[in-house]
């Protein structure tokens, strides 16, 4: 029988294998950041270990890094110590850093594929759940905790017990203004949260293989928010094209021996799947949260849902919490929910490709008087690219705040942070009571809707917007 | 990780049950960059009470922890078990351990020894009559003692062969692995030489 394309990247890079015992599994990239690493550094000088392969590992500081003033010392206190114990260990053992103030920081998961280090056929490890954004690739991709980020540090190896394998097949195409972001909250309000539990899943058919490299990074990085263990999407000639040419992409004949073996990290016809999910793209529209799980959404055209509606006693009571805590009224229409804050970044959404989105959908507008629009790139490359194409510009001309590169709101470590009681529109990927700040509301939102929301202050999209005659520039 | 055969010191008596993982250390003492110096968190809440059984001169210098049922509930955090071991306890013993504990506890080398309600009863009596008193958690033979003559409480104490194993060999996970390292080696001879690095030789 033939093997799924998770079968056969797994495979390749089993150490040892016993029966009745998980498997031991050879890591490619280990990615590591501020947080979650300091005690597995401390780990490894307590028992007196070396960091096995420093240069199969990249360090960077994301999530709690500031926003503004990045040339300056941090003021918090403990992200401070965070951030100078980072460049303490990768000092100590030999690892490359990327610290706030260079030109390759940025939020992990954007810079791994913008320097092409995440290729197809990699297992790529990070203390951070979002790690599934690299499956995009063809990766198998995934988030640790700190003692087993000591265990591949000291060990280049993970010990995994094999996930089941899923196929979410997507047909069909999406329809003009409708994007990743709206197809993956589409497929979690589908499955709930826990659907993809235990789970490898590859996400596939014309409507995947249609989007960008953005686009499928998207949708692999929230295959965590529906309890995915990774999400994958077969590399073809767009993922070739993306890799090529990076700087840390093969060259030259390696490049061939390359490519030459990613086509063959497809899923044979005759494979078997576990499981089986199957989705229209061609009927998906624009998607938004309501509640605080990325399971609790519905189109932007409808209506907040009333907790009577749902036929699970659990899921009645969820949207009864939810609604409380977000202070919605079951029945208002969701365009006519008013925010203070729009988001726009984060591993989700926060690349090239969103902020030309969300400046093709502002310039020549202006932000909403009693909103906040605040815009923060995935990483200096990415502030960098904006900035030489003039989308600075048209931010701040509407009245955008323009940031510089980090996790920032999306999880709300470093200052950027909702008060209580206010309500954003995000781009980020979890909308979890408090995620944004104490007491703050999240609406999960694509890079259109939240261009458009800020616009018109309460949940849009860029139809609801007056036309405007844009400049020449 | 250091082996673990036998260990002989100041029991303290614990008379709590339900003590979850909060109570061992509260989230404001995770800041902590380290895997030391999470001693000073330990039962902070109760740490203020001066009739607290740690705050008893007899027992400050106690390393093995004698707890009523259902210990280390709660958070998945492993500072617990590292806050218990910073402050000196080389063994807790109680009827019944929440599951991640326990298994964060075998991961770092803490002995979590479960034992019969009774057993606790018998060694709080004797440890609140006797301040001061030693404990010894022999895991070579799975036997808990306490005490002399016809007094003495000598009891058995379960805990999983594999991890009965691993802290006898001294193995954490990572030493396990170690233990395969030739494998880890000629898996990576074999890798082809496209992979990526992060960091390029010359
Ligand atoms: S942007 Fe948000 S989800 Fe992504 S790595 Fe940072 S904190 Fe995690």
């Amino acid at each position: 029988m033939g093997r799924t394309m998770s079968e056969k990247v797994w495979d390749e890079h089993v150490v040892r294998s016993r029966a009745g015992e998980p498997d031991l599994l050879y890591i490619d990239l280990h990615l590591i950041h501020e947080v979650t690493s300091p005690q597995a550094f401390d780990g490894l000088r307590l028992a007196g270990r070396q960091v096995r392969r420093p240069d199969l590992t990249l360090a960077t500081e994301d999530h709690n890094v500031p926003t503004v003033d990045w040339d300056k010392p941090i003021a918090d206190p403990v992200s401070r110590t965070q951030v100078e114990t980072l460049r303490r260990n990768a000092e100590e053992f030999g690892v490359r850093l990327h610290p706030l103030g260079d030109v390759e920081q940025g939020i992990v998961h954007i810079i791994g594929p913008q320097l092409g280090l995440s290729q197809p056929g990699m297992t790529i490890v990070c203390g951070d759940s979002h790690t599934s954004t690299h499956g995009a690739f063809g990766a198998i991709a995934f988030g640790i905790g700190t003692s087993e980020v000591e265990h591949v540090l000291a060990t280049q190896t993970l010990m995994q017990a094999k996930p089941k394998t899923m196929a979410v097949t997507i047909n069909g195409s999406l329809p003009a203004g409708v994007t990743a972001k709206d197809m993956v909250l589409t497929l979690i309000a589908h499955t709930g949260t826990g659907g993809g539990q235990g789970y490898i899943v590859e996400y596939r058919g014309q409507a995947i293989e249609e989007l960008s490299m953005e686009g499928r990074m998207t949708v692999c990085n929230m295959s965590i928010e529906w309890g995915a263990k990774a999400g994958m999407i077969a590399p073809d000639q767009t993922t070739f094209d993306y890799i090529e040419g990076r700087p840390e992409a093969p060259k030259g004949a390696d490049w061939d021996a390359a490519v030459a073996h990613w086509k063959t990290l497809v899923t044979d016809a005759d494979a078997q799947f576990d499981e089986e999910i199957v989705l229209d793209a061609s009927e998906m529209t624009p998607f938004v949260t309501w509640g605080t799980n990325p399971g609790q959404g519905v189109p932007l055209g409808a209506t907040v849902p009333r907790p009577e509606d749902f036929e699970d006693a659990q899921d009645r009571v969820a949207a009864e919490k939810a609604l409380q805590y977000m202070a919605l009224d079951a029945g208002t229409p969701m365009r006519e929910v008013k925010v203070d804050t729009v988001f726009v970044g984060s591993c989700t959404n926060g690349r090239i490709e969103d902020l030309r989105l969300a400046a093709e959908i502002i310039q020549g507008h202006t932000v909403a008087p009693d909103t906040r629009l605040l815009v923060v790139p995935g990483s200096v490359r990415v502030r960098l690219q904006a900035e030489a194409e003039g989308l600075d510009t048209i931010f701040k001309d509407a009245g955008a705040e323009w940031r510089g590169a980090g996790c920032s709101m999306c999880l709300g470590m470093n200052p950027d942070t909702l008060a209580p009681g206010e309500r954003s529109a995000s781009t980020s990927n979890r909308n979890f009571e408090g995620r944004q700040g104490k007491g703050g509301r999240t609406h999960l939102v694509s890079v259109p809707v939240a261009a458009a929301t800020a616009v018109r202050g309460t949940l849009s999209s860029p139809a609801d917007l007056e036309p405007v005659a844009v400049g020449s520039n | 990780m250091e082996k673990f055969s036998s260990h002989t010191g100041v029991g303290v008596p614990l008379r709590r049950s339900n003590v979850d993982t909060d109570q061992i250390i509260p989230a404001v003492y995770l800041k902590r960059v380290t895997r030391d110096g999470f001693e000073d968190g330990l039962f902070s809440a109760w740490r203020n009470d001066p009739t607290f059984v740690l705050n008893n001169e007899a027992y400050a210098a106690g390393s093995v922890l004698v707890a009523g049922p259902d210990f280390g509930t709660g958070s998945s955090r492993e500072h617990a078990v590292w806050a218990l071991q910073n402050y000196g306890f080389k063994a807790v013993i109680s009827p019944r351990f929440a599951d991640i504990f326990r298994g964060n506890s075998g991961k770092a080398g803490l002995l979590a020894a479960q034992v019969d309600e009774k057993v606790v009863q018998r060694l709080w009596d004797h440890l609140e009559e006797n301040p001061g008193a030693v404990v010894t958690v022999d895991l070579e033979s799975r036997t808990v003692r306490a005490g002399e003559g016809p007094d003495a409480i000598e009891d058995s104490f379960d805990i999983d062969d594999y991890t009965r194993w691993r802290l006898l060999e001294g193995l954490d996970d990572v030493g396990i692995t170690l233990s395969h390292a030739d494998d880890i080696t000629s898996y990576e001879a074999q890798r082809p030489r496209w992979k990526p690095a992060t960091i390029h030789a010359g």
